[in-house]
């Protein structure tokens, strides 16, 4: 039923169900910070030392004396006009916070995939297609140990080695030599998740007939693997690249707390020491549609370069 | 017919055993396990209360790995290897409890949305099951850690309402093919009701792939665990090793060159860590029997 390289009714199938996910989010997002033991002046009083006049002109404030449908409404029409409210610590508007620690943690996270996948993804390649080969086990094993890895222990490592002992790097903050131990962090931890994958969806490609085919051709085997076992191989490790999009963005918090780097993740630390709820709420909100985003596009790319689409 | 169904189960397990032993990777991590399980089990008789806690402990702050406590202490004088021992108890313990809650919401979820595919219930709980795969966890897992508030007990839900969604999704996938098959049927054409066919026929046709998943799962729980500790949303009164982790950062380890006290609790994560994902891993290999066959290629 496809035609071209497109299929909009696709597109709009994966579009519609996003918008449903983000729907979701949305009614989460309200009802986890309502439903649950006190409502959010409750949690601010437990954040700071309020009278209870004061508790009672913030529940008026927030609109809390409403009944919960009237204050879902609202929070829906505030949310879709981009009203996330303002951060209790600070005052300042949760958007702005977030805009203004969001390019860190976009080149953080971009740069330390990207690394993480290309490496990964060489390495699995090499090991899968010689199963057993000593590079194969100690690949394997590495990978394994780097998967167990936690991720904020691994930047402490880091810092202690590099910042502690050499003195090569700063301890922290925002710099470009500062940018170097955070992505080496955040790449380890995802490197060997990759390359397992990576290893068993090359392992998988081997045993098919078309790879036999070729080399039945009479095709060297660094061309079977390169023109027919790779690119057959890859497609599943994409998907699980940008599946993982949500786990990375948490491997970012912790990384950008030991780090103490500038972004998103950073800002979580401190909202979550200060109890800023509010922020917290934003920070939900938006790492979720951007993982939604991310989950979407990888949907419509994995439509235009599925090779069955291709060769068809 | 249950005697017969009980001793056709036990011979089962019998050959997953066998099997299981002459996995060499399985062995390893199995091993391992059982040194640390004996760890947590004698903790309480090793290491008395006294000993760990900032207060009372008895050594000089921050010594070196030497003589007297072979690892060094922190920086409120507790012997590292006492703190070691502790945490993995308070480890072990989280990463269990906090499974054995992900399972059974992962295995319920995925056998109804396996069993009711097709219907609308089927549909909400696979929709659902997707949405908990795809949003980013560890941002859940620190808002709701952070609204529930900081105890053991509210690490665990935490840790298990966060990591159910992958065994659901396998458990559903098993769960349309058992669904097909003749036994199921007949069952069926015998006048056996849903609730009879999930428990009866579905559930111990699909619990070998829970039963690995669930080993792998408490993998990502330990490390889980680890997170929420560093991010000081832990229990403050457990000293697991993720808090271990969390008390050296705060005391600036890092650029003190305190190596002795951020090293073992980290070796410690790893080693359990990959010894359940090395059990798992073998067991997936034994009970997945499309696996089995490529392995002994």
């Amino acid at each position: 039923m496809r035609s071209g390289a497109l299929d909009l009714r696709f597109v709009a199938r994966r579009a519609g169900y996003a918008l449903l996910t983000l729907a979701f989010i949305l009614a989460v997002n309200f009802f986890l910070f309502r439903i649950m033991p006190g409502d959010p002046i409750a949690l601010l009083a437990r954040s700071q030392r309020l009278s209870p006049e004061a508790l009672e002109e913030q529940r008026r404030a927030f609109g809390l004396d409403q009944p919960l449908l009237v204050q879902f409404v609202v929070y829906l029409r505030e949310t879709l006009t981009g009203q996330l409210g303002v951060s209790l610590v600070s005052g300042v508007d949760v958007v702005d916070l977030i805009a203004s620690r969001l390019w860190p943690t976009v080149l953080l996270v971009g740069v330390g995939t990207l690394l993480a996948a290309v490496i990964g993804v060489l390495i699995g390649i090499r090991g899968g297609w010689r199963r057993g080969s000593a590079f194969d086990s100690s690949s394997l094993y590495s990978s394994l140990v780097l998967y167990s890895t936690p991720e904020g222990w691994l930047g402490m490592l880091l810092l202690l080695l590099f910042a502690g002992w050499l003195g090569w790097f700063p301890a922290g903050g925002f710099s470009s030599a500062g940018l170097a131990l955070p992505v080496l962090a955040l790449s380890l931890g995802y490197v060997g998740q990759y390359a397992i994958v990576m290893r068993s969806s090359m392992i998988e490609v081997k045993a098919q007939p078309y790879i036999t085919l070729a080399r039945a051709k009479g095709l060297s085997d660094p061309d079977v693997r390169r023109r027919h076992a790779v690119p057959n191989a890859v497609l599943p490790t994409f998907t699980l690249v940008v599946l993982s999009v949500g786990f990375i963005l948490g491997g970012a918090i912790v990384i950008e707390t030991v780090f103490s780097w500038p972004g998103i993740g950073l800002l979580t630390y401190e909202a979550i020491n200060t109890l800023d709820y509010p922020v917290l709420q934003g920070v939900f909100l938006v790492s979720s549609a951007a993982v939604i985003l991310a989950a979407f596009i990888a949907d419509i790319a994995y439509g235009v370069i599925d090779p069955q689409v291709r060769q068809s | 017919m249950t005697t017969i169904a009980w001793q056709r189960r036990r011979r089962s397990w019998a050959t997953t055993w066998a099997l299981f032993r002459r996995n060499r990777r399985g062995m390893v991590g199995l091993v391992i396990l059982i040194v640390f399980a004996v760890l947590a089990l004698l903790a309480p008789l090793l290491v008395t209360p006294a000993e760990i806690d900032p207060a009372l402990a008895p050594g000089r702050p921050l010594e070196s790995p030497g003589e007297a406590p072979p690892l060094g202490t922190d920086l409120f004088g507790r012997a590292v290897i006492d703190m070691l021992i502790v945490g993995s108890r308070v480890s072990l313990t989280v990463g269990v409890l906090a499974t054995l809650g992900a399972v059974l919401i992962g295995a319920t979820m995925g056998l109804f949305a396996g069993y009711y595919t097709g219907r609308p219930l089927g549909t909400i709980l696979t929709a659902l099951t997707d949405w908990f795969l795809v949003i980013p966890w560890l941002v859940l897992a620190i808002v709701l850690a952070a609204i529930l508030g900081p105890n053991l007990l509210n690490v665990i839900v935490v840790i298990a309402v966060t990591s159910w969604a992958l065994t659901a999704r396998l458990v559903r996938a098993q769960t349309l093919v058992v669904r097909e098959q003749p036994f199921v049927e007949r069952a069926r054409a015998l006048g056996a009701g849903d609730a009879a066919i999930i428990t009866r026929q579905v559930l111990p046709s699909v619990a070998p792939v829970i039963v690995a998943q669930g080993v792998l799962t408490v993998a990502v729980a330990i490390l889980s665990e680890t997170t929420l500790a560093l991010l000081g949303l832990g229990d403050p009164n457990s000293l697991s090793w993720g808090r271990m982790i969390q008390e050296a950062f705060n005391a600036g380890a890092m650029s003190n060159g305190y190596w002795w006290w951020i090293l073992p609790p980290g070796i410690c994560v790893i080693l359990v860590t990959m010894a359940f994902t090395l059990v798992g891993y073998a067991l997936e290999e034994i009970l997945d029997p499309r696996l089995r066959k490529s392995e002994a290629q």
